[in-house]
């Protein structure tokens, strides 16, 4: 966990300074050229920036240790406070989209896998496939324009947290949450209905049968809980991915959450900022994939840790 | 007289090779109906693509001042945009951008990734353990992330948007094709090539490659469409293709979102476009999945 996140580190503060055209000379980019040599230099000093490389990385990394990101290039705001303003946002949206998945995708895939080459399993898999196949901005267009048309009604554009307002902050989230959604309802859809067909193959399913067990107790006690593990595997991936992942949707739904910091972050060649969130993208992606392993040991007791 | 196990090979491949192939794909259609519906489509799609000059009602780029967001009639089916611009016109020249990008970037990454994870697998050891610290990196992050920060260090257009969605693919498809090949090491096949002093090289394309067919075409099948959404969705962010080409996701930007309420027709249809390509992708990739991998067929 913390090689990664190391070499993570590393990779993402030299490539940052790779990349031509620094913080700096974007925000004199308007001045003339007299002017600029003089406040550039100056603006690179206060920013550490004329510092050799490795006393900054050291510097950066210092800081790291004390859980100090230091503050944002572009608008000298804290960094801890500037996620911290959008993560509760992507948080709820990422449970609610969660939620919404998790809701459509285990009895979808439940029956699609029962009902293997019949009707119901073509409806399901065209269903979940159409979900992959479509973009969630273009599904949070066609969302907004259906609400405008048929209701003439437009979900509030300001967010407010939840828990100020409940009801005006689900009017506003539940939008791009179904957006968002369906797609990795799509995902969880076909991993739930391949699961259960490979387990309802299974010998204990068969014994399970024979012995006269009611066959929702099969169902749910026999082949779902044997299933569940890979299910829960994408689910949680896809979790960790919304966190940081919705840059689009959140394009699209006017919300401020971390994906369109990232996009300005890169935007404005914001070094501290930039780096401190991807950091915190892998280091979700890689504590969810630690919390996945340690859920499997709970839920198939064969799987145990030394 | 030995038996020359060359001649043997020649007899079956000359058997008719175009007959068997056509069985093939009949086998595929009566099977997988809904994979064939799949490939139809792409080939319907890719042929749009390549007659968009002919079929095209307009010119994608023309501008009619005097149609402005025109609502769909017999002179424009789908309407006009913002600047009077045809948009069946763009859509079908759209395809053509689609296309161009979903192939280049599933091809190079499928293949770059799949050479990669073979090698990875064949050499073993330390190099093997270094490969894949190096992809775990990368695959902590989304596909858009990554392909965001590679726009950020190259700049926009159509290019560096291909470059921008291949890189994140190629460890994607490294892992998949990593994990197939690590059974083909054992093989007795490869240890008599080994035997025999091929050089690594040849062992790796000619002795290797072939036999992770599988997963590589299901991979490569799985990322043209989400090249596809990728393009779609860099170019709505204003960082992929830029105007004035004519782009599926470009033309949900702006205007088609400005207007969306007094012509829904400019938001409406191009997404329709996008899905309709990559659900056709995906449908034709699933079957072909299955059809493929002996794990996961029903009989």
């Amino acid at each position: 966990m913390i090689p990664t996140l190391l070499s993570v580190a590393v990779l993402v503060f030299f490539l940052m300074r790779i990349v031509p055209g620094d913080i700096v000379e974007l925000r004199f980019a308007g001045e003339s050229a007299f002017a600029q040599k003089e406040n550039i230099d100056k603006e690179r000093a206060r920013l550490g920036l004329d510092q050799p490389l490795w006393k900054q990385f050291i510097g950066w990394m210092a800081g790291l240790l004390r859980f100090d990101f230091g503050v944002s290039m572009w608008t000298g705001a804290p960094i801890s406070e500037e996620i911290r303003l959008r993560f509760a946002l992507s948080l709820q949206l990422a449970i609610m989209a969660t939620l919404v998945a998790i809701v459509l995708a285990i009895p979808l895939g439940v029956l699609a896998a029962l009902k293997q080459d019949t009707w119901v399993d073509y409806v399901v898999r065209i269903f979940s496939i159409a979900g992959l196949a479509t973009p969630s901005f273009w599904l949070g267009i066609v969302f907004i324009l259906l609400l405008l048309i048929v209701f003439k009604w437009l979900p509030p554009m300001v967010y407010t947290p939840f828990w100020v307002n409940p009801i005006q902050n689900l009017a506003q989230l539940i939008w791009p949450a179904l957006a968002v959604g369906y797609r990795y309802s799509a995902v969880a859809t076909r991993m739930t209905r391949s699961a259960m067909l490979e387990v309802l193959r299974e010998d204990y399913i068969r014994t399970a049968r024979a012995k006269g067990l009611w066959e929702k107790l099969i169902l749910s006690r026999h082949a779902l809980k044997n299933a569940m593990l890979p299910v829960l595997t994408v689910i949680a991936l896809e979790f960790a991915f919304l966190m940081g992942g919705l840059v689009v949707t959140e394009q699209v739904f006017n919300l401020n959450g971390l994906g369109m910091l990232f996009v300005d972050a890169v935007a404005h060649r914001d070094y501290t900022l930039t780096q401190a969130l991807v950091l915190l993208v892998a280091f979700m992606f890689i504590f969810v994939n630690f919390l996945v392993d340690l859920a499997y040991a709970w839920i198939d007791p064969r799987i145990r840790f030394r | 007289m030995a038996v020359r196990p060359v001649d043997v090979v020649a007899d079956v491949a000359e058997v008719h090779p175009a007959e068997r192939w056509w069985a093939a794909v009949r086998d595929f259609c009566r099977r997988r109906p809904l994979g064939a519906i799949g490939a139809a489509v792409v080939a319907l799609n890719i042929l749009v693509a390549l007659t968009a000059n002919l079929i095209a009602p307009y010119d994608p780029l023309a501008t009619d001042y005097g149609a402005m967001l025109a609502r769909p009639s017999m002179a424009h089916w789908l309407g006009t945009d913002a600047y009077g611009r045809d948009v069946l016109s763009r859509i079908l020249y759209g395809s053509r951008t689609a296309m161009i990008v979903g192939f280049a970037c599933a091809f190079v990454g499928a293949t770059v990734g799949a050479v990669i994870g073979v090698a990875s697998a064949y050499f073993a050891g330390k190099l093997d353990l270094l490969i894949q610290r190096v992809m775990d990196i990368f695959l902590a992050f989304p596909l858009i992330i990554l392909a965001l920060a590679v726009v950020a260090i190259l700049g926009t257009g159509m290019t560096n948007v291909i470059l921008a969605i291949t890189i994140p693919m190629i460890p994607r498809a490294a892992l998949v094709t990593r994990s197939s090949a690590l059974a083909i090491r054992e093989m007795p096949y490869v240890d008599a090539a080994r035997a025999a002093g091929f050089r690594h090289g040849r062992i790796i394309l000619r002795h290797m490659l072939p036999n992770v067919m599988a997963p590589y075409l299901i991979m490569l099948t799985a990322f043209l469409g989400q090249a596809i959404l990728l393009e779609a969705s860099l170019s709505f962010l204003g960082l992929g293709v830029s105007e004035p080409t004519a782009a599926w996701g470009l033309m949900l930007r702006g205007a088609a979102v400005q207007f969306a309420e007094t012509a829904p027709w400019m938001a409406i249809f191009p997404g329709f476009a996008i899905s309709l390509a990559v659900f056709a992708f995906n449908l034709f990739g699933d079957s072909l999945r299955d059809a493929l991998d002996p794990r996961l067929r029903t009989q």
